[in-house]
């Protein structure tokens, strides 16, 4: 980003050590808002290319019958947009933001670990090309879902291989990334600044980076021993050998649950920052949301096997993922009702920031809401792998994390470019997403309830209606997302300039730094009252 | 490619316009399915219960949100209060969605003790996933067959207008009478696949190497159509259940003549058969079981599944090729517990002598016998 160049050269009084330029100040990057908006464009980029592999989802999808992909292709589309839009698109961008608010928030120089900090994004790369490459292997992309259960996932080509080696590497970035923060946020928080006044992104992320450690590396055992069952002869998920086919689903989902956390934590942190700047008013329940996040990060590892009703687990085990569930739904409603506190009798404006906050919280309390409805085992054994499913996880991940992160994006803008955006381009960018995403994922609910399977290439003509309209929904929502480049990348460029304040509401030491913040920042710690 | 871009926007255009103007397909359907079993209304109150407390609960706390939108903003004046904590408020709204939840987990709980009781079952049928086709063996008669998708690629490749029951129809459905509760026994051969009955209110993995149990009383006769819920490779979408439920007097009548065809099938056995007798027979066979794979032209879909015309196995010795299909070899099935040894006999006479292939060879049905 050019600006922040600019901003490197006014910046003299630290250029005594002479960091490089060009190309090479990026490659060598420790510093943390460089390496931070790294992984915001690399997240961004990984964004619009599972979207175009959405977009071929949704063309095969607009009509009955098969007109674009063959199956197996189908299959290809929808595995890898799980797994970039995951892993590639929604983590990497909240440790973008965690990197470069993180310091700010609580007055650090830089992360603990700055050389750590640059291998944890450069370890991205190669990640994203196996992921890519494996496309044009023999036998093609993975193909067996996101969630790579076996037999299915042993039958694969060598993309599984490869996709299993990218998700070692993801794992091997999120966990050192997430020690960096870890350390960061005990060790180099501003003087006076104690746990507890702690901003409550810091406090999301500080959550969000234990969650990391404890269910990466679990991620990585399931994969591990799915290498070895593929390759080396043991027989973990294979009954022939003694195995059990149930304990993939069992031991991923102990990842995959805690997981989702993971890619909603942040957004959580995010909105509680957005929403008291723009209502003027301190955030509502900062100690319970505190403890309510915590609760969550707990609970979400006693919950894993809500995605495994339909495999025919004991009664008594039914019962208790059941039970556990519909816990984990008290916490997530207490962190609704302090935002909406906050918003009362506040004095409100509506910047783009706040307009994808308050939508944030209206449809990810939808996507709560049929969370809840997957939870009643019952029921769930109907909605189980249809397409209920998948509105209900685009709910929660596309108009929660993934809105999160664009409201985040034009919140701190200002700040890391030093321009206001475009006001008004950025409003038609909110409205267009969130009616197109409405339109897209809303009939969803209905074809699952119907009876429509998920990951089906093509179906019966009974959902036919909704499909088009979903598909039509899902052109327009990726159109959109090419406005969204067009108005950063015009912030980047110029615009109005920014204050430091930035917004009259917010509060918070990274206002307190000039915009665009300066290259260092806080090189004698601020004091915190 | 150029043929596409252009079929798309006039599809487009003419989908839009069908989509105005409605179908006369059941279409807009909004809820489950109308249940037949007792537990799948039991799913069915309860689902609309739990809707109708989250639309309570909506909106109620977004009428608070939207009414605070329109009053509580900046230009109309409002000015902001500091007011961060209610520690009354706090503990109200943490307790009372528990209490709901712990409403609502009573009869949930109530409705999983009766899905699992599979104790006092009339009958017991068990289920095999392959894929991309379903096995049904009925225990307790000696019933036993396979069924595959009845819709043909042409419709699914655009080139046939579409059926009423498009994709939700098989040649060989799971006939069961009303009235009794049927056990049925789940597993698969290959990989995870799930056998899903929505009217029914059962849907259950079928596991390779584990037998799990569910069961249904059909209260009502009809024809009742799902599909395969779990992700099982390149045809999983194209493996319907269909499942009859029929007075119990149709239903013995239907148990006599499947027991009969399967005599009269088993009755060429015995018998000398001629090769063009064979590859005639083996057409059927094989585009019904092997072309989904294989593909009907023999030309495979390489490297996952090799190609049958000039394959080294199909052109090679005869054994072989006989043990490959009775034994089957990774994704490949083991067709032995499948087909009949005519259906096998057929099969291998038709893929050694057609599709390209002359070998000249077969073997004879009495042999595929001697060999299982
Ligand atoms: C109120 C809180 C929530 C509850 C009670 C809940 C419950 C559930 C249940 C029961 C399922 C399994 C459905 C099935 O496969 O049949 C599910 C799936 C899923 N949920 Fe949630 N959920 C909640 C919140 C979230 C959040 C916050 C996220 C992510 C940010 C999330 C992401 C997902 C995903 C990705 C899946 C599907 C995974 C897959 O099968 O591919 N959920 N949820
Ligand atoms: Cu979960
Ligand atoms: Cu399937």
């Amino acid at each position: 980003m050019s600006t922040t160049t600019a901003t490197h050269h006014d910046d003299h009084a630290h250029d005594s050590h002479g960091h490089p330029t060009g190309l090479m100040r990026w490659v060598k990057s420790t510093n943390h808002k460089d390496i931070g908006t790294m992984y915001l464009w690399f997240s961004f980029a990984m964004f619009l290319f599972a979207g175009a592999m959405a977009m071929g989802i949704r063309a095969e999808l607009f009509q009955p019958g098969l007109q674009f992909v063959q199956p197996e292709t189908f299959n290809q589309l929808t595995t890898l947009h799980g797994l970039i839009m995951i892993f590639g698109a929604i983590m990497p961008a909240f440790v973008g933001f965690a990197n470069w608010q993180v310091p700010l928030m609580i007055g650090a120089p830089d992360m603990a670990f700055p050389r750590l900090n640059n291998m944890s994004f450069w370890l991205l790369i190669p990640a994203a090309i196996l992921l890519i490459a494996s496309i044009f292997v023999p036998g093609g992309a993975v193909a067996g879902g996101w969630t790579m259960y076996p037999p299915l996932s042993v039958q694969g080509g060598m993309s599984v291989d490869m996709s299993v080696f990218a998700l070692h590497i993801l794992g091997v970035s999120s966990i050192v990334g997430s020690i960096n923060i870890i350390t960061t946020i005990f060790n180099m928080r501003a003087p006076g600044m104690t746990l507890m006044k702690m901003p409550m992104f810091v406090w999301t992320w500080l959550i969000t980076a234990y969650l990391l450690i404890a269910a990466m590396p679990v991620l990585a055992g399931a994969l591990t021993m799915l290498i070895t069952d593929r390759h080396f002869g043991t027989h973990f998920f294979n009954a022939a050998g003694g195995g059990d086919p149930v304990l993939f689903q069992h031991v991923f989902w102990f990842f995959g649950h805690p997981e989702v956390y993971i890619m909603i934590l942040p957004a959580f942190g995010i909105l509680s920052t957005i929403i008291p700047t723009f209502a003027r008013k301190p955030l509502f329940g900062y100690a319970s949301m505190v403890y309510a996040t915590a609760a969550i990060a707990v609970l979400s590892f006693v919950v894993w096997a809500h995605h495994m009703f339909t495999t025919g687990m004991p009664v008594a085990g039914q019962l208790f993922f059941m039970y556990s569930t519909m816990l984990i739904s008290v916490p997530t409603g207490v962190k609704v009702f302090n935002w909406l506190a906050t918003m009362w009798k506040g004095s409100m404006t509506f910047e783009t920031p706040m307009l994808f906050s308050i939508a944030v919280v209206f449809l990810f309390t939808i996507g709560g809401f049929s969370g809840l409805v997957c939870a009643i085992l019952p029921v769930d054994i109907q909605l189980q792998d249809t397409y209920y499913v998948v509105a209900h996880f685009h709910y929660v991940l596309f108009s929660g994390a993934a809105m999160a992160i664009m409201g985040g994006v034009y919140y701190w803008l200002p700040k890391w470019t030093g321009h206001m955006y475009d006001e008004k381009l950025g409003k038609w960018h909110f409205w267009l997403t969130t009616i197109a995403f409405n339109v897209t994922f809303f009939p969803m609910h209905f074809t699952g309830l119907a009876g429509m399977p998920r990951r089906i290439p093509d179906y019966s003509q009974q959902f036919a209606e909704f499909n088009m309209i979903s598909s039509l929904g899902a052109f327009a929502l990726g159109l959109s997302q090419l406005l969204f480049l067009y108005v950063v990348i015009k912030c980047i460029r110029g615009g109005e300039k920014a204050t430091n304040q930035v917004w009259e509401g917010a509060h918070g030491l990274e206002w307190t730094v000039a915009s665009p913040a300066p290259f260092h920042t806080f090189e004698t710690p601020p004091q915190v009252k | 490619m150029n043929k596409k871009a252009i079929f798309f926007p006039s599809t487009v255009l003419a989908a839009v316009m069908s989509l105005v103007a409605g179908s006369a397909q059941a279409a807009y359907e909004l809820n489950l399915k109308a249940p037949v079993t007792e537990i799948a209304s039991q799913i069915y109150d309860l689902h609309m219960l739990i809707v109708y407390v989250c639309l309570a609960i909506f909106v109620v706390v977004f009428g608070f949100m939207f009414y605070s939108i329109y009053k509580h903003r900046k230009s109309v004046g409002h000015k902001a209060e500091q007011f961060h904590e209610h520690h009354t408020l706090e503990i109200i709204w943490t307790i009372i969605p528990a209490l709901i939840l712990a409403a609502m987990a009573v009869p949930a709980t109530k409705t999983i003790f009766a899905m699992k009781d599979t104790t006092a079952a009339d009958m017991t049928v068990k289920v095999t996933g392959h894929q991309w086709k379903w096995e049904y063996d009925y225990l307790d008669k000696d019933v036993k067959f396979i069924s595959t998708l009845a819709t043909s690629q042409d419709q699914i490749q655009n080139k046939a207008e579409k059926g009423e029951n498009y994709l939700l129809e098989v040649d060989n459905p799971m006939v069961v009478p009303t009235g009794k509760k049927v056990r049925v026994l789940l597993t698969a051969t290959d990989v995870i696949h799930a056998w899903w009955v929505p009217e029914f209110g059962v849907k259950q993995d079928a596991i390779p190497g584990f037998i799990k149990e569910v069961w249904f009383k059909a209260e009502k006769e009809g024809i009742y159509r799902g599909q395969c819920a779990e992700l099982c490779g390149k045809d999983h979408g194209f493996m319907p259940i269909v499942v009859e439920a029929v007075s119990e007097d149709k239903y013995n009548e239907w148990i006599d003549a499947k027991k009969a065809a399967a005599t009269a099938a088993n009755a060429g056995a015995d018998k000398e058969w001629t090769k063009d007798d064979l590859v005639a027979n083996g057409k059927v066979v094989y585009e019904k079981n092997c072309a989904v794979c294989h593909q009907v032209t023999g030309a495979g879909l390489p490297p996952a599944f090799p190609a049958i015309t000039g394959g080294k196995i199909s052109t090679g010795p005869v054994a072989d090729h006989l043990a490959l299909v009775l034994n089957g070899k990774n994704m490949m099935p083991a067709w032995k517990a499948l087909l009949n040894d005519v259906e096998i006999a057929s099969v291998i006479a038709y893929e050694r002598n057609a599709l390209g292939n002359s070998v000249g060879d077969i073997v004879q049905p009495s042999a595929v016998k001697a060999a299982r």
